[in-house]
């Protein structure tokens, strides 16, 4: 507790964390791997990466799933911030309960369910299947993610900035861009690539919503899976574990810089005011 | 904002994403229901009656019907899916919450300086994608994967492991991708916890292993109700785990679901199934929705 690990605790952690990693370091070192045998090491290459780049099903599929993943998580944000706005400062309205109900309902709903009924509302709404109906699908899970995101900063933070901005005379909306948004960026940030990557993710949800000339990556990937380990997939998978890990290792460090900051500007208030 | 806005702006608010979640969550459940009274047919879309207004909401009514209900319940094939389902996703919670509690408390207990470093260990995996994640494991738990390699190595075992393609390598599936969904809430309960309410037991005497059944462990208790919810709704209706881990003995009914849909093109009866999913877990789904609101009112 005293800025030390006792040992139990450094076990438990360690264990834990060999755990967590072991299973992907396998997999990123074998991607690296000269035979064709997954699991047999066979000296250092980059030929399956090399095979990737050849291969343009995979392509096309990677760059349908950055579309919508983009397409998808910018909306999501937007309307997952509205939400969490009106989960943390709308107070009580008229079908609140069921409004939250939605927005907590997604976070744990089977994969199955949710996109056996998106499906289900794109038939009857006559929509074409495709690249829009795995946009839609995908901006309607993830906006909870966000709102649940966003909600967590707004209400940390102090309501009385808002409400002093607003007695001298700003509009809520004005409040809104020039007040609150700044203080809860760097959790719109978080949201926008959190979205952005359950996105990137999502096999069984796009399967269901899916239409022809629109496979992603993560389609792609089990369909291959199905056939046998391959050291191309695990190539693939090293790819798309490196770019989560720069993303969040980013959106980490932004946060943390843009929380020291708000602490030194604090520090500097309460010493101008004695 | 709640004081000085009028309601008609509120809405403006309020109302984007609500209608948006009525049109895409809450109505498609609906049509599923609807669905799931209707008949398979060879054509697009594959079943009977498509609903029109021409005809009218009578003639709809009484083309409905519960075969796919009774047919569901008169299969055992099903009634034990979904049984078997509910048998791997509770002990799975249950194993989880063993693997993940000495870990959300050795974080919470750990130095200050190590902590937003650990957390970031633990919010990293759960970013990357559950696919290529249930995807390294088979690797390890194939016969001639990792696991075997290792252990006859070490001469633990001269046989290879027949753990692929079984129910156990869907429970060690489960609580690896879903170890995550644990820790975060342990964690944050734990971490709350005033570390003089320990020191103040032990200063009484209470026995170290005492005071963490005593003052720990229920005080952690909405954690640990939140992970376990965060872990076993999902994974009642899991489908990727028991697809790529699990084999023809593992019954899930996520995957029941999947393959009426895909390979038998039955959406009546995949409507019907999941609409039977939905009711085992409507009660699970709302005492999550209690506990984290619940929890926003307590961070006031």
């Amino acid at each position: 507790m005293k800025g030390r690990f006792s040992w139990f605790n450094a076990t438990s952690i360690t264990l834990g964390f060999a755990f967590l990693y072991i299973p992907i370091l396998l997999l990123v070192i074998f991607s690296f791997n000269e035979s064709k045998l997954v699991t047999v090491w066979a000296g250092w290459s980059t030929k399956w990466y090399s095979s990737l780049l050849q291969n343009q099903g995979l392509k096309d599929a990677a760059w349908v799933t950055i579309r919508v993943a983009v397409v998808s998580a910018t909306v999501a944000t937007v309307l997952g911030t509205l939400a969490a706005i009106t989960l943390v400062r709308m107070g009580r309205f008229r079908g609140r309960t069921l409004f939250s109900g939605m927005i907590f309902a997604p976070l744990v709903m089977p994969d199955v369910i949710t996109g056996l009924s998106l499906l289900l509302v794109f038939v009857a709404l006559g929509i074409d299947r495709g690249f829009w109906t795995i946009t839609l699908a995908h901006i309607t899970f993830t906006m909870c993610y966000a709102a649940v995101v966003v909600q967590a900063r707004l209400q940390d933070f102090d309501k009385s900035v808002e409400e002093a901005a607003m007695d001298l005379g700003a509009t809520p909306v004005g409040t809104f861009f020039q007040v609150t948004l700044p203080i809860i960026a760097p959790s719109v940030i978080s949201a926008w690539l959190l979205a952005f990557t359950l996105s990137l993710d999502d096999l069984v949800i796009a399967s269901f919503t899916t239409g022809p000339g629109a496979t992603t990556l993560p389609m792609k990937i089990y369909s291959q899976v199905r056939l046998g380990v391959t050291p191309e997939i695990n190539a693939i998978s090293t790819i798309l574990v490196g770019i989560v890990t720069v993303g969040v290792l980013s959106a980490a460090y932004f946060t943390k810089r843009q929380t020291e900051r708000a602490e030194r500007e604090r520090r500097k208030a309460f010493g101008a005011a004695g | 904002m709640s004081t000085g806005t009028s309601g008609l702006k509120r809405w403006y608010v309020i109302g984007a994403p609500y209608l948006w979640l009525l049109v895409f969550f809450l109505i498609p459940f609906f049509i599923v229901f609807k669905l799931s009274l209707s008949e398979v047919a060879t054509a697009i879309p594959p079943y009977t009656p498509t609903f029109s207004w021409s005809t009218g909401i009578v003639s709809f009514l009484s083309q409905l019907d519960f075969q796919n209900y009774s047919f569901i319940f008169g299969d055992p094939l099903y009634v034990n899916a979904y049984l078997s389902s509910l048998k791997i996703a509770f002990f799975s919670t249950i194993l989880t919450l063993l693997v993940a509690y000495p870990m959300a408390y050795g974080m919470a207990r750990a130095p200050k300086s190590w902590q937003p470093t650990l957390m970031m260990l633990v919010i990293l995996p759960f970013w990357t994608s559950f696919l290529i994640r249930i995807y390294a494991w088979i690797a390890i738990l194939k016969p001639e994967g990792f696991l075997s390699i290792f252990l006859i190595k070490l001469g633990l075992i001269s046989e290879p492991l027949q753990i692929m393609n079984t129910t156990t390598a869907v429970y060690i599936g489960i609580v690896y991708s879903y170890l995550p969904f644990m820790i975060l809430p342990l964690y944050a309960s734990l971490e709350k916890i005033n570390p003089s309410l320990l020191e103040a037991a032990q200063d009484l005497g209470s026995h170290p292993w005492r005071a963490f059944w005593q003052v720990t462990f229920p005080l952690s208790l909405p954690g640990v109700f939140a992970g376990c919810l965060l872990v076993f709704i999902p994974a009642v209706g899991e489908f990727v785990i028991p697809d790529l881990l699990g084999g023809s003995e593992t019954l899930m009914i996520g995957k029941t679901l999947w393959t009426e849909f895909f390979n038998n093109r039955d959406w009546p009866l995949a409507s019907a199934v999941a609409v039977l999913l939905l009711l085992v877990l409507i009660i699970p789904i709302v005492l999550f929705q209690r506990q984290q609101e619940a929890e926003r009112e307590a961070a006031r």
